[in-house]
């Protein structure tokens, strides 16, 4: 039925048994995106573009159109009430989240609510990408609303059944609740549920009426994590889908020029070996058998696309290319600084992967993805069949930090499965995804501030960096939502991401940012937190320096300059709760940093020991975290503590190093990605209380943690690191290319 | 090809595999046992650590051949049925994964630990090399340091 909230499921995949379930596809009010000033703004700094309008809101007004169509929800006749979800989960916590408030909505109890990872959708068109901290921004009043219609229809099941006023009716555990106190479980009104004709306004409960959001719970799905019974893309089975794996070439983008696979035909397993764009194919029994005849077959190769760079190489070409500054150190006081950030991996536990099936008239892909609705296009434009023939499944993914943004493996199985006419359960190594994979693009940044009579005047940002890869869809959305973008001119898509995520914090007078960016064709793409980590982060770096130049303590000298009293909350509390300023032996010291995103603030409050200046360890943290609404502080303090450990690890010793036209490191004994001894024995974090709407969470703890661990070395060493990671030799023996 | 038998999650196995293929391989493509995760497949990230008669090791890097008439446990054998292992327990308790793909090596790695080692120092468990790219270590920590208390 029809009616002026709710439109019928589209009948994408299996058929909706309306016997059995109650299925919603709630097209609520138009979500309305305000665009705020900012009146708490202290004017000496304009606002800057991310505070007009930040690439979290621009993603939500891309998916204005389709917002009501996002939260599908369906109640069975068992009680249990399943979202289908069209984002990916792949650790951040999202799908508890969600399933928080379904439950809240409906008055039932967690455990009763599943979440499903939706297949691609294109009718969301832009309202299926899980990027820019956006996903609990653009869900909340959705998945809110979807699920007060439900309540709505089951009341009015109950009313009609029980001939009485909804009025009287009320609902509690899973059950309307009868005047009487009778409770009817939903599942045994989800049949007339679905019957009703009508309209069924309703309005999701005030947030002061929450009893289950903004209390901390567990995730939904960590019994079958810690049992071994959670299942990813590869331990999936998919008939006579076997393990393949891909031989690679020397370098990024090169390409085969002959292959001998006499040998690797004829050992145990193997089924069947194959050139793709990418290398060559090989199918196996098992996975080892796979990689044993990948090693076996005799290659030459044609060159790739950055063959003549290494870093040094690419550090000249971005210090050459980063922009001049606008104001002169004439007759003022003034702080110049330079940093160099190396290429990161994003290096997920579970490397890229997935399952394909092509037959000559469809194609089935498995595998997790966080823009399947772009993979879905690109697959079926690289296998020649139309986008309806592609079916592309969301699989919930090991870690992605980014990653998944990309489709790579998704695409290349497809091709194999194409090329070798089998279903093929395709799996990169550790080394094809460390050295052909996506990573944190490169970047140099020169920074200049200017004070005077104990005032900053202008504070200037020249960021040079390889180009990162937004052609996942992010391109396709700005361009729709051009005429709202807070940026003017003809500015290019990386210009317009730099521009809505990055913001300088502080009142710094005259504030300039400029992005450019330096096109190689290598594998970059969005790490957790895109420009900000090494962005923010070196002018946090930058923020104590000239606080020590102005004669001000770091504390005193961010407080005195941060916006607003809501950030200055943050940098209290860790300020208060991590004893700023207390005695630290020789060689230990603290450091601090903030950070403001995507309309949440975070103060990072770390101490270091670096006695050893070559072997530091951050040994204890401090965070403060106001993200306007946590649904799940359980869930956003896990955040907090990734991204944490993502900043130890960067900051200090894990990096990549770009070789004639391929990074050296080859697996977790290369990449320095932190370990437990790495990490501090003592964290402590602070949800700040609730004030607004939900907020970005699953990027903000990347960048204050940089500048506070950098902060604290600085402080610690009387060495300000200039160059990140901090400790980089190339202290391994790199595998064969 | 040769044929050997061992003991996976208490019940007898026999699988034909070349004597070098990888426990890991045998476990997850001949068995389907797939708790054990790949990450590395040179023993450095860990994610697959099992049991070998009680002991931790790394089946990605462990041939088959070594394994006959031994006794194999995987996350999934960790458990009694229902009755969750005390460091399973722990994990939930601490709410420790996030991805929850290094997590079943995790578990085994401080499971083999907590075998040998009653009482658990932060040296002890800074000594566990296991990678955990979401970055759960502190909580891993608390977890570890639950699970021994009440063991």
């Amino acid at each position: 039925m029809t009616c002026d909230n709710e439109v019928p499921v589209p009948a994408a995949g299996a058929p909706v048994r309306r016997r059995q379930f109650l299925t919603f596809l709630v097209a609520a009010p138009v979500l309305t995106v305000a665009v705020p000033g900012t009146a708490e703004a202290v004017i000496p700094t304009l606002p800057q573009p991310a505070e007009i309008l930040d690439l979290g809101e621009i993603l939500i007004l891309a998916g204005t159109p389709t917002a009501g169509a996002l939260a599908v929800l369906s109640v069975g006749e068992d009680g249990i009430v399943t979202l289908d979800l069209p984002r990916a989960e792949v650790g951040q916590g999202i799908t508890t989240a969600c399933a928080m408030l379904v439950a809240e909505e409906l008055d039932l109890p967690l455990g009763q609510v599943r979440v499903t990872l939706a297949d691609a959708r294109p009718e969301l068109l832009m309202n299926q990408l899980t990027g820019g901290s956006n996903t609990m921004r653009s869900v909340y009043g959705p998945i809110r609303q979807a699920a007060a219609a439900a309540r709505a229809r089951l009341l009015a099941a109950a009313a009609a059944q029980h001939g009485v006023e909804v009025s009287r009716l009320s609902t509690r555990d899973g059950a309307v609740i009868l005047p009487d106190g009778r409770p009817i479980l939903y599942g045994l009104l989800t049949s007339a549920a679905a019957q009703l004709t009508g309209v069924f306004a309703a309005q999701p409960k005030p947030a002061s009426e929450h009893r289950l959001v903004g209390t901390p719970q567990s995730r939904i799905d960590a019994r079958a994590m810690v049992t071994g019974q959670f299942r990813y893309t590869l331990d999936r089975d998919v008939p006579g889908a076997m393990p393949t794996v891909v031989r690679r070439p020397p370098t990024i983008n090169g390409s085969v020029r002959s292959v001998d696979s006499a040998v690797a035909r004829t050992m145990p397993g193997v089924l069947a070996i194959g050139v793709v764009p990418t290398g060559v194919a090989v199918v196996a029994e098992t996975f080892g058998q796979a990689m044993a005849a990948r090693d076996a077959l005799k290659v030459t190769w044609n060159a790739g696309t950055i063959d003549a760079l290494s870093d040094k190489e690419i550090r000249a070409k971005l210090k050459a290319a980063t922009l001049p500054f606008v104001v002169p150190p004439l007759l003022t006081q003034h702080l110049d600084m330079e940093f160099d950030f190396a290429f990161v991996s994003h290096a997920p536990m579970e490397t890229n992967s997935a399952i394909a099936d092509v037959r000559d008239d469809r194609a089935e892909i498995w595998a997790g993805l966080k823009s399947p609705i772009v993979a879905q296009q690109t697959i079926a434009a690289a296998i020649g069949l139309p986008e309806s023939a592609v079916t592309v499944h969301v699989t919930q993914g090991g870690g992605s930090f980014g990653r998944r943004l990309f489709f790579d493996a998704a695409i290349e199985a497809a091709q194999i499965s194409k090329a070798l006419r089998r279903p093929v359960k395709l799996m990169w190594s550790r080394t094809d995804d460390m050295r052909h994979g996506r990573a944190r693009a490169a970047s140099h940044h020169k920074l200049r501030a200017t004070f005077a009579l104990g005032n900053v005047l202008t504070f200037e940002h020249r960021v040079a960096s390889v180009e990162t890869d937004f052609r996942h869809g992010l391109g396709e959305i700005l361009t729709a939502t051009a005429a709202s973008l807070p940026v003017a001119g003809n500015l290019s898509f990386a210009q317009t991401v730099f521009l809505t995520t990055c913001k300088v914090p502080y009142n710094f007078g005259v504030v300039t940012s400029l992005l450019n960016e330096v096109p190689l064709r290598m594998h970059t793409g969005s790490w957790r937190s895109v420009y900000s980590a090494n962005t923010r982060g070196a002018e946090e770096v930058l923020v104590d320096q000239l606080a020590a130049k102005m004669g001000k303590d770091p504390v005193a000298f961010r407080r005195e300059y941060l916006k607003t009293a809501r950030q200055r909350a943050v940098l209290n509390k860790v300020v208060a709760e991590g004893d700023w300023g207390r005695a630290m032996p020789k060689g230990f010291a603290q450091g601090v940093a903030f950070h403001d995103e995507y309309k949440s603030c975070t103060a990072c409050l770390v101490e270091i020991d670096a006695r050893d200046p070559r072997n530091p360890r951050v040994v204890k943290a401090v965070i403060a975290v106001d993200v306007g609404r946590p649904i799940n502080p359980r869930g956003l303090e896990a955040q907090m503590l990734g991204g944490l450990t993502d900043a130890i690890s960067t900051t200090l010793r894990a990096g990549l190093h770009i070789d004639k036209g391929l990074p050296l490191e080859g697996s977790y004994s290369h990449f320095h990605y932190a370990r437990q001894k790495d990490t501090p024995k003592d964290v402590r974090i602070f949800v700040m209380p609730a004030t607004g709407e939900p907020g970005g969470a699953g990027e903000l703890g990347v960048p204050a943690a940089v500048g506070a661990i950098a902060n604290a070395y600085a402080r610690a060493t009387g060495v300000v690191p200039r160059s990140f990671p901090i400790i980089f030799p190339v202290d391994f023996e790199p595998f064969p290319r | 090809m040769p044929t050997y038998t061992f003991v996976v999650n208490g019940k007898p196995v026999t699988v034909d595999a070349p004597a070098d293929l990888a426990l890991l391989w045998v476990l997850r493509d001949k068995l389907g046992v797939r708790g054990p995760k790949f990450g590395c497949g040179i023993g450095v990230c860990r994610a697959c650590t099992s049991h070998l008669n009680g002991a931790e090791i790394q089946p990605c890097v462990t041939p088959v051949a070594e394994c006959a008439g031994q006794s194999v446990t995987t996350i999934e054998g960790l458990a009694s049925g229902d009755d969750l292992h005390p460091v399973q327990e722990a994990w939930l308790e601490q709410d420790v994964a996030q991805c929850g793909y290094c997590q079943p090596g995790q578990i085994m790695a401080a499971a083999a630990l907590l075998r040998t080692k009653k009482e658990i120092s932060d040296e002890d468990i800074d000594r566990i090399a296991n990678v955990c790219r979401c970055g759960t270590y502190f909580r891993i920590r608390q977890a570890i340091k639950s699970a021994a208390a009440k063991m």
